[in-house]
């Protein structure tokens, strides 16, 4: 029986060891290493580059983050997690270690450890309430795997091993530059005696003078002496550890190796949200066709522009959005800095998120399932690229548009800003036609406004400014025609110098 | 162990850090159940007034505490926290500290031996100090050994002023003690020392227990006491020894023998704390011992100063908070007295059942001197001491407040008058129904009208919210219309003046005149314009 929490069935199973082209342009690289940070043990990027295109495998997933939403299935996922680091530690330490007897030591821990951890996840998920299939499954793998025979003997090998280390009790006589290992006989305490001598004049608030010892784990060579002393003074507890550890080497059960780490991915996911959900940004479930394309979102945001701001405790701007009927393409204009590149990214990071089976930032959204996500963001010039900017442009456009399909979505940024306005207006109206011809939803941020009316499937979008202070951007974007009146009469009004203005200044 | 020679049955407590010197000192102390008088668990601290500075200032404090504590910084400490706490003192405190204080008076010399006992065994320990506080246990151990060997002959000389110089000690206080010290500091206790001190030297060798832990390293070790060899010789015979195994340590293996000391400290950590904990308790019993005797040694001090300059003290009669009490003879300002180095004047009121005195009366006629010398007494009757008087007696009090006229802030008179009523408000903040406020011409930096009728209403209230009031005032408006009201529970008293303008400096009990004599002092001050005037 094998089982993922991942992915509904293991032939499912799919990693990514790159990240995808478009990660960098949508700030998804920045989102994704905030996400992992921490997790680096896990390696847990190569599903973060792993898209889905099949609805259910997608569905698998947001079930069982509502699951991990209930913070007591949370709880018990992060003390798994938790214990299984431990474990490792354990394991590495013993690695490490010289003596032989030490090893066994942390090697009998590490599985203890292992033991307790299992134990108490199948304990505890059988008293959850799961509805997810993933959680489901890795209770019903769990219930038989810790009633197996092979789990259950190991429980008590190891619950015994430990229990006759820790009854061992013996003594060490030093005198001078020799010391005798024998058996402890109840000899009395002699701190004891000594401080009952003068209990009377016991207060409150004395020092503590007890000197600081090392703690590393290692021992040094006359530890490791008395050590071999001890393990004479009781041979039987001491080769039952060591036969205790050669059965044992392959302990660790491979789907539960699995699980511990492929829920990181949920885990890392929840606890990124959770610094917004902090700052009262709502996160979703988003709803997945691949058919229909009347795509929305309400209080979507950029997660990679948040994450930078959200410590800076400004205000993060939220955007809404949607698509009907034959609507295809948003074009988007405005002011500079206003959010336009932004709401470009959001757009990005909103289809692709989802398309991992996560919930994505904004309180509600229907998002299309993508076969492709491409993007064109302008590039800084290469010095090695022979090439000039334009027609390296020209290239990079005729490359996405050789991919893209009908059930692609193409985000393009200010293109073609190296050359002149005809050229562009030109070589833009070409590169819309083709997108409007292949029917797939697109994102185009451009300086050009005649191309926001170019067909119905565009759609005019714009950033806008604060009347009063035209300085201040609202990083909104809205749907409205592209007439880039608003930015320039609201700068009017700033200096006082419209017709009304005017005419009220000037004094004949 | 307790000394318990301020409290019947706590500890007295220096709370704020004091000089390096009394660190000893400041610690925490639990009380025990050594004594059997009423050992309650308390938790109380005394705590000093909130007011601790406007009373340090306007009774000139500090000139007190000095001739106390003779330029020793901690008799000044402990002075200033035992007179300053004393107000939370019950009747029977009182009566307790008078009874080892009249002991101490009449064993002066005794008294300053044990002291002096104290204060040196604490100074000889401070040099060990160093040593105890080494992260080495073995120089920890040997340290604190060294400092119980000093403190086992403290304690011997101790234990012999108890056995042989008890009988002429009449107090409760300094009886429990030193039955304390005679029952236990017996012979049995030195011998056990003595055998720890021996064995802790550790000539047959260290023996350790242990039991496994992380990684098998050795934990819970504990030093055992080897089984003596009473046994007999079947025993010895059939009873096997424990089996061991040995090893010797390589003459050059110097790693090796700083791993078995360091293995040798974690079996003797435990019995070096214990032992230095012990020290340090004894310490402690001594510190207190010096911190509790410091306060009468601080009243001997006085007592020899005052004796000097030829001045009377009397043990005073305190009586309950809720009664009104106050009445005295030849009460004089101790401050007075020592800073003039001379006799001064005293004054004799009689104002039982009072709840509120006007002063008025002459510039310079001794009204501020008196208002200081009753809260100088109020202070010392509650601390346990004697009073600068020839009798006194009076209603304890919860809390005692002066408001004196301050002298900054004399360019705005608004502002200063805000300010006055900013530390009204503090008072409010904290006074009881049984506490005592002092006036100083308070409110009077706004027109006399104004003022008297602040102060009317303020001091109305607290008459009949319980508070006794003394008031110094100028204010006529505010002094006649108490005296026209004809209150049972007011006495009005007024510097004196004859006629020829010269101040008696006493006070007699009279209404309150319309002038203060400003004309006298204008006229003694201004003497030179006048002259020239003239001329």
């Amino acid at each position: 029986m094998s089982f993922s929490i991942l992915f509904p069935s293991t032939e499912h199973k799919k990693e990514t060891a790159q990240a995808p082209d478009f990660f960098a342009d949508l700030n998804l690289d920045q989102v994704v290493d905030a996400i992992t940070a921490g997790k680096e043990e896990y390696n847990l990027k190569p599903f973060f580059y792993t898209s889905l295109h099949d609805a259910d495998l997608i569905r698998y997933r947001q079930e069982v983050i509502q699951d991990l939403e209930n913070s007591a299935l949370f709880e018990v996922v992060k003390s798994f997690a938790e214990e299984m680091r431990a474990m490792r530690q354990h394991l590495a330490q013993a690695d490490k270690l010289y003596y032989q007897l030490q090893k066994q030591s942390w090697f009998l821990d590490a599985v203890d450890i292992y033991c307790d951890a299992v134990a108490s996840l199948a304990h505890s998920l059988s008293g959850l309430d799961v509805k997810s299939r993933g959680f489901a499954g890795l209770r019903e793998y769990l219930s038989s795997y810790s009633q197996s025979a092979a789990f259950t003997m190991l429980v008590q090998e190891t619950k015994k091993v430990k229990a006759d280390l820790a009854s061992v009790q013996y003594c060490v006589l030093i005198k001078g530059d020799r010391f005798t290992v024998r058996n402890y006989t109840s000899e009395a305490d002699y701190s004891a005696q000594v401080e009952n001598t003068f209990a009377k004049f016991k207060q409150a608030g004395v020092k503590d003078y007890r000197a600081k010892f090392p703690t590393e784990p290692e021992m040094n060579h006359i530890e490791a002496k008395v050590l071999e002393f001890v393990s004479q003074l009781y041979r039987e507890i001491f080769s039952e550890l060591k036969n205790y550890c050669s059965r044992n080497n392959n302990y660790l059960d491979e789907t539960v190796s699995a699980f511990d780490r492929e829920v990181q991915f949920y885990v890392a996911y929840l606890e990124y949200m959770l610094r917004f959900k902090k700052a009262q940004l709502s996160f979703c479930y988003p709803q997945v066709s691949d058919r229909d394309k009347q795509i929305f979102a309400n209080e979507a945001f950029d997660l990679a522009l948040a994450q930078t701001i959200i410590n800076e405790k400004s205000s993060i701007i939220c955007n809404d959005f949607y698509l009907k009927g034959k609507e295809r393409i948003f074009v988007v204009s405005g002011p500079n800095q206003g959010g336009k590149t932004t709401f470009a990214r959001m757009f990005g990071q909103l289809h692709f998120l989802g398309a991992l089976g996560c919930p994505v930032p904004g309180r509600e959204a229907r998002l299309f399932l993508f076969d492709k996500l491409l993007t064109h963001f302008e590039k800084e010039e290469n010095i090695k690229d022979l090439r000039g900017k334009l027609e390296d442009d020209l290239i990079r456009i005729h490359a996405i548009l050789e991919q893209a399909g009908p059930n692609s979505i193409v985000i393009i940024n200010e293109i073609f800003t190296s050359t002149t306005a005809n050229d562009a207006l030109f070589l833009s109206k070409k590169v819309l036609q083709r997108l409007i011809e292949l029917d797939s939803l697109s994102v185009c941020v451009t300086f050009i406004e005649e191309l926001a009316s170019l067909s119905d499937k565009t759609v005019s979008v714009a950033s806008t400014v604060i009347p009063e202070n035209p300085s201040l951007r609202t990083f909104k974007v809205v749907r409205k025609p592209a007439d880039g009146l608003a930015y320039a009469i609201s700068i009017a009004e700033k200096y006082r110098v419209t017709y009304r203005d005017l005419r009220a200044r000037i004094h004949s | 162990m307790k000394t318990f020679l301020l409290y019947q049955d706590r500890d007295f407590e220096l709370p704020q850090k004091l000089s390096a010197d009394d660190r000893a000192a400041t610690r925490t102390f639990q009380v025990g159940s050594r004594l059997s008088l009423a050992a309650a668990s308390f938790d109380h601290r005394q705590k000093l007034p909130s007011n601790e500075d406007a009373l340090m200032q306007d009774l000139e404090l500090t000139t007190l505490f000095n001739a106390m504590a003779l330029g020793d910084e901690f008799l000044f400490e402990v002075a200033k926290k035992a007179v300053l706490s004393g107000l939370s003192n019950d009747v029977e405190t009182i009566f307790y500290r008078q009874d080892i204080l009249k002991d101490c008076i009449n064993n002066a010399t005794l008294v300053r031996e044990i002291y002096a006992t104290a204060v040196q065994a604490i100074e000889s320990e401070r040099k060990s100090y160093f040593n105890i506080f080494s992260r080495y246990t073995a120089s920890v151990l040997y340290s604190a050994i060294e400092v119980l060997q000093m403190f086992v002959g403290t304690l011997k000389k101790l234990r012999r002023i108890a056995g042989e110089q008890s009988i002429q000690f009449q107090s409760e206080g300094f009886t429990a003690l030193f039955a304390m010290l005679r029952r236990e500091l017996d012979d049995q206790f030195f011998a056990e020392i003595q055998t720890h001190l021996k064995n802790l030297k550790f000539r047959d060798g260290v023996l350790i227990s242990a039991e496994l832990g992380k990684g098998n390293k050795g934990i819970r070790y504990i030093l055992r006491k080897p089984s003596e060899n009473h046994r007999s010789w079947i025993d010895r015979v059939f009873l096997q020894k424990p089996a061991g195994f040995t090893f010797q340590l390589h003459p050059r293996d110097e790693n090796g023998a700083k791993a078995l000391s360091e293995l040798q400290a974690r079996g003797t950590s435990l019995v070096a704390n214990a032992v230095a904990q012990s020290a340090e308790h004894i310490l402690n019993f001594l510190s207190m011992l010096k911190t509790e005797l410091a306060f009468y040694i601080g009243c001997l001090n006085l007592r020899a100063r005052l004796t000097q300059i030829g001045e009377p003290i009397c043990f005073p009669r305190p009586a309950p908070a809720p009664d009104r009490q106050h009445s005295f003879h030849g009460l004089y300002d101790v401050c007075l007295a020592l800073s003039m180095k001379r006799k001064v004047m005293g004054n004799d009121v009689r104002a039982d059942d009072k709840k509120l005195v006007i002063i008025t009366g002459a510039n310079q006629g001794g009204k501020s001197t008196f208002l200081r010398s009753i809260g100088l007494a109020q202070l010392m009757m509650q601390s346990g001491m004697f009073v600068p008087a020839d009798s006194f007696c009076a209603n304890i009090c919860d809390r005692l407040f002066t408001h004196y006229k301050r002298e900054e802030d004399v360019s705005m008179k608004s502002g200063k008058f805000d300010e006055e009523l900013s530390r009204m408000n503090e008072i409010v903040d904290h006074i009881t129904p049984n506490s005592i406020v002092l006036f100083n011409e308070s409110f009077a930096a706004t027109n006399e009208r104004e003022g008297s009728e602040i102060a009317r209403q303020i001091v109305t209230a607290l008459v009949e919210k319980q508070v006794k009031v003394f008031f110094v005032s100028h204010l006529y408006d505010f002094a006649r219309g108490f005296y026209d009201e004809g209150l049972d529970s007011a006495i009005f008293l007024r510097a004196e003046r004859q006629s020829d303008g010269t101040r008696t400096f006493k006070l007699i009990e009279g209404e309150p005149l319309d002038t203060s004599y400003g004309e006298d002092l204008y006229k003694r001050i201004f003497k030179k314009e006048e002259k020239r005037a003239l001329n």
